[in-house]
């Protein structure tokens, strides 16, 4: 495979999708991000920055996958009300709590620039279309964070000491939990230096830090909106499909000797061609978990990875995370281990997650465990429709609906589970 | 515009004085926290009310120790409508 030195795919048969966001290359400096993608003002984009955004059809990159024009224009909208206008706020969201997830830390490590270009840009949008006077330059009066775990943040500052005006932008450390980076455990931590979600009553884009309109953006979303920003949304659409259009970076790791990888894939892409990209064949694996701890398992065959598309045909990509487990390794005590760990990572502020998710992981213990109660299967489900949609954030609804795919698509391993045999040799004796 | 019973999960105890006044809307869970009955998703933080249980919400909301409920008056989402970001992990 033709690869570049940071293990980025230069050109390839299968997916076909020329470099995007780290065209720069390695570690690349203000002068090669510039001689890359050229000398450009980000206050230029101005308020039509938005419009160009729709066209473009950009989703958001970190999980959710809502249309990036619709969440900006919402903070906008709500700048511009009252009498004393409130000042946006925009944060790049830098933080991966996600243990497969690595993508946004290869993009913050090669490619900085990319992610500070779409910050201002965005920032500056906001601040012209609030009807605000650009007197203070740059952002219009926005005020820019990016917000990282440690690892990130001394190339975030190097980055930033590289530009000009880049000392406007403050730097907050993200702390290596799962539910750092939920957006308003993101506005909590810079606000009060507690990660953890809040009750939201009001939505931060209309009541966010210090009460200001706040737009929380992924930090692959903002490199994207700085490409759509300079070349426009045809340009961007010319990768991808009409649905899900332009490209998206994915985090791909699997069972030895695979190496985790870093894959910028266009919108639309078969999992089986990307699995065989990252150098897997797709016959020779069990499952493949996708969009991560909060995503699903499906089989490598015949899904489209995209956020918007039938079920059983297609998969939601989520924050960009791809794990594919090989035929030896036993589902259900993969799903066991990775519940425990979500179980583990309750911020134990809401009640049904703080005890719902431990009593969840406790059945399925058992079940990985060779427990042949028939009644375990159904008290899982139980658990699991009890929790969903309680609680402050998502955690328990995107915890339930991993472990409810592990409970269709290792459906016949749960069966033999039950029944007193794993099928796996790690697992219970036959 | 409608009116919904927030629930403010952060602050609630599972006391249980919700489910009492409001046994129409509310069951409780296996450890004393309110469930929205019959009622699936976000549907579950923020519970829509019928005009019928507005005056027995009102009641919860005075006498939660917690002060863990609120009523909220928003426009109904229209079918199918998403709102932005509350994904964890990123």
């Amino acid at each position: 495979m033709n690869q570049s030195r940071s293990g980025y795919p230069v050109n390839q048969d299968s997916i076909r999708q020329e470099p995007r966001l780290l065209a720069a290359g390695p570690d690349a400096g203000w002068a090669r991000h510039l001689d890359t993608f050229g000398q450009w003002e980000p206050q230029a984009a101005g308020p039509g920055l938005l419009e160009v955004l729709a066209e473009s059809g950009l989703t958001g990159r970190g999980g959710a996958a809502f249309e990036t024009w619709r969440k900006a224009t919402a903070t906008a909208g709500t700048g511009r009300k009252g009498l004393f206008a409130a000042r946006p706020v925009v944060i790049a969201n830098g933080a991966e709590g996600e243990p497969l997830s690595f993508k946004d830390r290869t993009l913050l490590a090669h490619a900085p620039h990319l992610v500070i270009d779409g910050l201002t840009a965005l920032a500056a949008a906001l601040g012209q279309t609030g009807g605000r006077t650009s007197s203070q330059a740059g952002a219009g009066g926005t005020s820019m964070y990016v917000y990282a775990p440690a690892a990130s943040l001394a190339r975030v500052k190097q980055a930033l000491g590289e530009r000009p005006g880049g000392r406007k932008i403050r730097v907050v450390q993200a702390p290596e939990t799962f539910i750092s980076g939920e957006s308003s455990a993101v506005v909590n931590m810079i606000e009060n230096g507690t990660a953890l979600p809040t009750d939201q009553r009001r939505r931060l884009s209309e009541s966010g830090l210090n009460g200001r309109p706040t737009l929380v953006v992924n930090v692959e979303t903002l490199a994207q909106v700085a490409l759509i920003a300079r070349y426009g949304a045809q340009w961007f659409r010319q990768a991808g499909t009409a649905t899900d259009p332009g490209t998206r970076l994915v985090s791909v790791s699997g069972p030895a000797p695979t190496r985790d990888v870093v894959l910028e894939v266009p919108g639309g892409v078969q999992l089986s061609a990307v699995l065989k990209e990252a150098g897997m064949d797709p016959g020779s694996l069990s499952a493949v978990l996708v969009g991560g701890y909060h995503g699903r398992w499906v089989r490598p065959a015949d899904h489209a990875l995209t956020p918007a598309g039938a079920p059983g045909r297609a998969v939601r990509p989520g924050a960009g995370v791809i794990h594919a487990l090989d035929l030896q390794t036993c589902g259900i005590q993969e799903t066991a281990r990775i519940l425990n760990y979500l179980a583990g990572q309750s911020a134990r502020q809401c009640g049904p997650c703080m005890f719902g998710l431990p009593a969840m992981a406790s059945v399925l213990n058992r079940i990985a465990g060779g427990e042949t109660n028939p009644r375990l299967g159904s008290e899982l489900d139980r658990l699991g429709r009890l929790v969903s949609g309680r609680g402050a954030c998502r955690h328990p609804e995107g915890t339930t609906g991993m472990v409810s795919s592990a409970l269709d698509v290792f459906a016949a391993d749960f069966r033999a589970h039950l029944s007193g045999y794993c099928t796996g040799p790690g697992g219970v004796a036959a | 515009m409608k009116t919904y019973l927030h629930i403010d999960w952060t602050s609630c105890d599972g006391r249980g004085l919700c489910s009492e006044l409001l046994p129409a809307v509310l069951d409780r869970d296996d450890w004393g926290y309110p469930v929205a009955r019959g009622k699936v998703g976000r549907d579950r933080t923020d519970v829509p009310l019928r005009d019928a249980d507005r005056d027995a919400a009102q009641e919860a909301v005075f006498l939660c120790p917690r002060l863990a409920l609120s009523l909220v008056e928003r426009a109904a989402p229209e079918a199918g409508q998403r709102t932005p970001g509350r994904t964890p992990g990123r």
